[in-house]
Protein backbone atom coordinates (compact mmCIF):
# COMPACT_ATOMS: atom_id res chain seq x y z
CA UNK A 1 0.00 0.00 0.00
CA UNK A 2 0.98 3.62 -0.23
CA UNK A 3 3.02 2.99 3.39
CA UNK A 4 4.51 0.19 2.15
CA UNK A 5 5.44 2.08 -1.31
CA UNK A 6 7.63 4.95 1.00
CA UNK A 7 8.99 2.11 2.84
CA UNK A 8 10.51 0.34 0.37
CA UNK A 9 11.17 -2.68 1.81
CA UNK A 10 13.30 -1.03 4.54
CA UNK A 11 16.17 0.58 1.76
CA UNK A 12 13.80 3.81 2.06
CA UNK A 13 16.81 5.45 2.61
CA UNK A 14 18.73 4.39 0.02
CA UNK A 15 16.08 4.40 -3.08
CA UNK A 16 14.95 7.78 -2.38
CA UNK A 17 18.26 9.39 -2.11
CA UNK A 18 19.18 7.92 -5.26
CA UNK A 19 15.94 9.34 -7.01
CA UNK A 20 16.33 12.53 -5.41
CA UNK A 21 19.66 12.65 -6.40
CA UNK A 22 18.65 12.04 -9.71
CA UNK A 23 16.01 14.54 -9.65
CA UNK A 24 18.57 17.53 -8.40
CA UNK A 25 20.80 16.62 -10.59
CA UNK A 26 18.74 16.81 -13.81
CA UNK A 27 16.96 19.45 -12.68
CA UNK A 28 20.05 21.62 -12.10
CA UNK A 29 21.72 20.72 -15.30
CA UNK A 30 18.35 21.46 -17.21
CA UNK A 31 18.09 24.95 -15.62
CA UNK A 32 21.56 26.08 -15.68
CA UNK A 33 22.09 26.57 -19.92
CA UNK A 34 18.50 28.10 -20.20
CA UNK A 35 19.54 30.68 -17.54
CA UNK A 36 22.85 30.82 -19.20
CA UNK A 37 21.10 31.64 -22.54
CA UNK A 38 19.13 34.26 -21.25
CA UNK A 39 21.86 36.29 -19.40
CA UNK A 40 24.30 35.93 -23.25
CA UNK A 41 21.45 37.11 -25.08
CA UNK A 42 20.39 39.97 -22.71
CA UNK A 43 24.00 41.43 -22.66
CA UNK A 44 24.60 41.08 -26.32
CA UNK A 45 21.67 42.98 -26.58
CA UNK A 46 22.96 45.79 -24.13
CA UNK A 47 26.05 45.83 -25.86
CA UNK A 48 24.58 46.38 -29.13
CA UNK A 49 22.25 49.21 -27.97
CA UNK A 50 25.64 50.91 -26.64
CA UNK A 51 27.02 50.81 -30.03
CA UNK A 52 30.44 48.69 -29.01
CA UNK A 53 31.29 46.42 -32.39
CA UNK B 1 33.72 16.86 -54.15
CA UNK B 2 33.32 16.72 -50.52
CA UNK B 3 33.17 14.02 -48.66
CA UNK B 4 30.38 16.05 -45.84
CA UNK B 5 26.77 16.12 -47.35
CA UNK B 6 25.83 19.40 -48.59
CA UNK B 7 23.03 19.03 -45.89
CA UNK B 8 25.24 18.73 -43.14
CA UNK B 9 27.72 21.29 -44.66
CA UNK B 10 24.60 24.08 -44.21
CA UNK B 11 23.55 23.04 -40.61
CA UNK B 12 26.84 22.99 -39.54
CA UNK B 13 27.03 26.61 -40.29
CA UNK B 14 26.47 28.47 -37.13
CA UNK B 15 23.30 30.59 -37.27
CA UNK B 16 21.52 27.32 -38.71
CA UNK B 17 23.08 24.85 -36.28
CA UNK B 18 21.69 27.49 -33.79
CA UNK B 19 18.15 27.49 -35.00
CA UNK B 20 17.96 23.65 -35.41
CA UNK B 21 19.34 23.07 -31.75
CA UNK B 22 16.71 24.87 -30.27
CA UNK B 23 14.12 22.83 -31.86
CA UNK B 24 15.70 20.14 -31.79
CA UNK B 25 16.19 20.67 -27.75
CA UNK B 26 12.60 20.85 -27.19
CA UNK B 27 11.08 18.39 -28.90
CA UNK B 28 13.86 16.00 -27.01
CA UNK B 29 12.58 17.33 -24.06
CA UNK B 30 8.92 16.20 -24.38
CA UNK B 31 10.02 13.17 -25.40
CA UNK B 32 12.37 12.70 -22.84
CA UNK B 33 10.11 13.88 -20.03
CA UNK B 34 6.94 11.26 -21.46
CA UNK B 35 9.24 8.26 -21.13
CA UNK B 36 10.60 9.59 -17.95
CA UNK B 37 7.08 9.48 -16.45
CA UNK B 38 6.54 5.84 -18.00
CA UNK B 39 10.12 4.98 -16.55
CA UNK B 40 9.14 5.85 -12.91
CA UNK B 41 5.89 4.33 -13.05
CA UNK B 42 7.43 0.79 -13.98
CA UNK B 43 10.31 1.36 -12.06
CA UNK B 44 9.09 2.05 -8.47
CA UNK B 45 5.73 0.81 -8.72
CA UNK B 46 4.94 -2.15 -11.63
CA UNK B 47 7.79 -3.80 -11.43
CA UNK B 48 8.29 -6.79 -8.32
CA UNK B 49 11.01 -6.34 -5.93
CA UNK B 50 14.14 -8.55 -6.06
CA UNK B 51 14.37 -12.08 -4.99
CA UNK B 52 17.80 -11.04 -3.26
CA UNK B 53 18.05 -7.28 -3.34
CA UNK B 54 14.36 -6.69 -2.50
CA UNK B 55 13.35 -3.36 -3.03
CA UNK B 56 16.82 -1.85 -3.30
CA UNK B 57 17.50 -3.20 -6.45
CA UNK B 58 15.20 -0.10 -8.00
CA UNK B 59 18.07 2.06 -7.64
CA UNK B 60 18.95 0.06 -10.55
CA UNK B 61 16.74 2.14 -12.91
CA UNK B 62 18.56 5.26 -12.28
CA UNK B 63 22.06 3.76 -11.60
CA UNK B 64 22.87 1.75 -14.85
CA UNK B 65 20.96 3.90 -17.46
CA UNK B 66 23.34 6.99 -15.88
CA UNK B 67 26.29 4.70 -16.03
CA UNK B 68 25.37 3.79 -19.34
CA UNK B 69 25.17 7.51 -20.54
CA UNK B 70 28.35 8.64 -19.07
CA UNK B 71 30.46 6.44 -21.41
CA UNK B 72 28.00 7.14 -24.24
CA UNK B 73 28.22 10.65 -23.70
CA UNK B 74 32.34 10.57 -23.13
CA UNK B 75 32.44 8.72 -26.73
CA UNK B 76 29.59 11.63 -28.61
CA UNK B 77 32.27 14.30 -26.67
CA UNK B 78 35.73 13.03 -28.42
CA UNK B 79 34.31 12.08 -31.54
CA UNK B 80 32.76 15.11 -31.70
CA UNK B 81 35.99 17.25 -30.75
CA UNK B 82 37.72 15.37 -33.09
CA UNK B 83 35.31 16.57 -35.58
CA UNK B 84 35.61 20.13 -34.90
CA UNK B 85 39.05 19.81 -35.30
CA UNK B 86 40.27 18.10 -38.09
CA UNK B 87 37.25 20.19 -40.52
CA UNK B 88 37.40 23.04 -38.21
CA UNK B 89 33.53 22.96 -37.34
CA UNK B 90 32.98 25.31 -34.76
CA UNK B 91 29.10 23.53 -34.29
CA UNK B 92 30.80 20.28 -34.07
CA UNK B 93 33.00 21.69 -31.10
CA UNK B 94 30.47 23.03 -29.21
CA UNK B 95 28.34 20.45 -29.13
CA UNK B 96 31.48 18.52 -27.80
CA UNK B 97 32.36 21.10 -24.86
CA UNK B 98 28.52 20.99 -24.26
CA UNK B 99 28.79 17.52 -23.32
CA UNK B 100 31.54 17.95 -21.08
CA UNK B 101 29.09 18.82 -18.23
CA UNK B 102 25.95 16.90 -19.29
CA UNK B 103 28.69 13.68 -19.22
CA UNK B 104 30.39 14.98 -15.88
CA UNK B 105 26.49 15.47 -14.21
CA UNK B 106 25.60 11.85 -15.67
CA UNK B 107 28.85 10.16 -14.03
CA UNK B 108 28.45 11.65 -10.97
CA UNK B 109 24.85 10.52 -10.53
CA UNK B 110 26.38 6.84 -11.22
CA UNK B 111 29.16 6.99 -9.15
CA UNK B 112 26.48 8.06 -6.26
CA UNK B 113 23.98 6.01 -6.62
CA UNK B 114 25.93 3.08 -6.96
CA UNK B 115 27.62 4.28 -3.09
CA UNK B 116 23.62 4.13 -2.10
CA UNK B 117 23.84 0.71 -3.44
CA UNK B 118 26.56 -0.91 -2.65
CA UNK B 119 26.26 0.31 0.92
CA UNK B 120 22.41 -1.75 1.73
CA UNK B 121 24.74 -4.69 -1.14
CA UNK B 122 28.12 -4.95 -0.08
CA UNK B 123 28.17 -3.29 3.33
CA UNK B 124 30.48 -0.58 2.10
CA UNK B 125 29.96 2.55 0.27
CA UNK B 126 33.07 2.84 -1.57
CA UNK B 127 35.93 -0.04 -2.55
CA UNK B 128 38.84 0.90 -4.85
CA UNK B 129 37.85 -1.82 -7.07
CA UNK B 130 38.06 -2.14 -10.83
CA UNK B 131 34.70 -1.09 -12.24
CA UNK B 132 35.04 1.78 -9.39
CA UNK B 133 37.92 3.50 -9.82
CA UNK B 134 37.70 3.61 -13.41
CA UNK B 135 34.48 5.56 -13.69
CA UNK B 136 35.79 7.72 -10.77
CA UNK B 137 38.80 8.47 -12.99
CA UNK B 138 36.30 9.01 -16.32
CA UNK B 139 34.65 11.78 -14.24
CA UNK B 140 38.42 13.66 -13.60
CA UNK B 141 38.26 13.22 -17.35
CA UNK B 142 35.59 14.76 -18.21
CA UNK B 143 36.28 17.59 -15.56
CA UNK B 144 39.83 18.34 -16.95
CA UNK B 145 38.29 18.66 -20.13
CA UNK B 146 36.60 21.53 -18.83
CA UNK B 147 39.46 23.31 -16.83
CA UNK B 148 41.16 22.63 -20.17
CA UNK B 149 38.34 24.40 -22.34
CA UNK B 150 38.01 26.99 -20.04
CA UNK B 151 42.33 27.76 -19.04
CA UNK B 152 42.89 28.25 -22.74
CA UNK B 153 41.75 31.69 -24.48
CA UNK B 154 41.69 31.06 -28.03
CA UNK B 155 39.08 28.88 -29.31
CA UNK B 156 40.86 27.41 -31.97
CA UNK B 157 43.86 26.07 -29.48
CA UNK B 158 41.40 25.72 -26.44
CA UNK B 159 39.24 23.03 -29.24
CA UNK B 160 42.76 21.12 -30.13
CA UNK B 161 43.79 20.70 -26.63
CA UNK B 162 40.52 19.67 -25.87
CA UNK B 163 40.12 17.19 -28.80
CA UNK B 164 43.30 15.36 -27.88
CA UNK B 165 42.87 15.15 -23.87
CA UNK B 166 38.76 13.24 -24.91
CA UNK B 167 40.74 11.07 -27.51
CA UNK B 168 43.58 10.04 -25.49
CA UNK B 169 40.94 9.23 -22.52
CA UNK B 170 38.70 7.11 -24.85
CA UNK B 171 41.26 3.95 -23.62
CA UNK B 172 39.30 4.59 -20.51
CA UNK B 173 35.71 3.24 -21.96
CA UNK B 174 36.58 -0.25 -23.00
CA UNK B 175 38.23 -0.77 -19.62
CA UNK B 176 35.44 0.64 -17.44
CA UNK B 177 32.98 -1.77 -19.77
CA UNK B 178 35.16 -4.32 -19.57
CA UNK B 179 36.84 -4.00 -16.12
CA UNK B 180 34.18 -6.85 -14.04
CA UNK B 181 35.25 -9.34 -16.34
CA UNK B 182 39.38 -8.41 -16.57
CA UNK B 183 39.50 -8.21 -12.51
CA UNK B 184 37.90 -9.51 -9.16
CA UNK B 185 35.90 -7.38 -8.41
CA UNK B 186 32.81 -6.30 -6.20
CA UNK B 187 30.56 -5.13 -8.89
CA UNK B 188 28.52 -7.35 -10.77
CA UNK B 189 29.07 -8.15 -14.67
CA UNK B 190 26.78 -7.09 -17.03
CA UNK B 191 23.25 -8.09 -17.05
CA UNK B 192 21.66 -6.40 -20.26
CA UNK B 193 24.91 -5.47 -22.86
CA UNK B 194 26.29 -8.73 -23.88
CA UNK B 195 26.25 -10.98 -26.70
CA UNK B 196 23.90 -14.01 -25.62
CA UNK B 197 20.68 -13.34 -24.26
CA UNK B 198 20.18 -10.52 -21.44
CA UNK B 199 19.94 -12.44 -18.25
CA UNK B 200 17.21 -9.74 -16.80
CA UNK B 201 13.40 -10.33 -16.43
CA UNK B 202 11.22 -8.74 -19.03
CA UNK B 203 9.31 -6.56 -15.54
CA UNK B 204 13.19 -5.32 -14.82
CA UNK B 205 14.17 -4.53 -18.61
CA UNK B 206 11.20 -2.22 -19.44
CA UNK B 207 11.64 0.37 -16.85
CA UNK B 208 15.41 0.40 -17.47
CA UNK B 209 15.06 0.72 -21.16
CA UNK B 210 12.34 3.50 -20.63
CA UNK B 211 14.92 5.19 -18.29
CA UNK B 212 17.78 4.48 -20.24
CA UNK B 213 15.97 6.17 -23.73
CA UNK B 214 14.54 8.40 -21.33
CA UNK B 215 18.01 9.64 -20.25
CA UNK B 216 19.27 9.31 -23.81
CA UNK B 217 16.94 12.08 -24.78
CA UNK B 218 17.23 14.71 -21.88
CA UNK B 219 20.91 14.58 -22.91
CA UNK B 220 20.09 15.29 -26.60
CA UNK B 221 17.53 18.35 -25.24
CA UNK B 222 20.24 19.23 -22.74
CA UNK B 223 23.67 19.03 -25.33
CA UNK B 224 21.69 21.42 -27.69
CA UNK B 225 20.43 23.91 -24.85
CA UNK B 226 24.26 24.10 -24.16
CA UNK B 227 25.61 24.04 -27.50
CA UNK B 228 23.52 27.23 -28.57
CA UNK B 229 25.03 29.40 -25.44
CA UNK B 230 28.42 28.24 -26.58
CA UNK B 231 27.69 29.45 -30.68
CA UNK B 232 26.37 32.57 -29.14
CA UNK B 233 29.00 33.60 -26.53
CA UNK B 234 32.03 32.81 -29.44
CA UNK B 235 30.11 34.66 -32.34
CA UNK B 236 28.92 37.37 -30.55
CA UNK B 237 29.91 40.08 -32.74
CA UNK B 238 28.57 38.24 -35.81
CA UNK B 239 26.17 39.50 -38.37
CA UNK B 240 23.65 36.67 -37.34
CA UNK B 241 23.88 37.06 -33.69
CA UNK B 242 23.47 40.94 -33.93
CA UNK B 243 20.13 39.82 -36.44
CA UNK B 244 19.13 37.80 -33.84
CA UNK B 245 19.47 39.88 -30.93
CA UNK B 246 18.26 43.04 -32.58
CA UNK B 247 15.21 40.91 -34.15
CA UNK B 248 14.14 39.83 -30.55
CA UNK B 249 14.39 43.29 -29.07
CA UNK B 250 11.72 43.91 -32.55
CA UNK B 251 13.82 45.96 -34.29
Amino acid sequence: MVSDFFHMGGYAFYVWTSYALATVFMLFSWIQPRLRERRLLRDIARRLKRGER
Amino acid sequence: MSIIPNWLHRLSSPKNFYRFAGIASNWCGWIALVLIIAGLYYGLVDSPPDYQQGDSARIMYVHVPAAWMSMFVYVVMASSAAVGMIWRIKASSAFANASAPVGAMFTALALLTGMLWGKPMWGTYWVWDARLTSELILLFLYLGYMALNSAIEDRETAARATAILALVGVVNIPIIHYSVEWWNTLHQGATVTKLDKPSIHISMLIPLLLMAFAFKFYYLSNVFRRARCELLEREQGKLWVRELVGGERGE
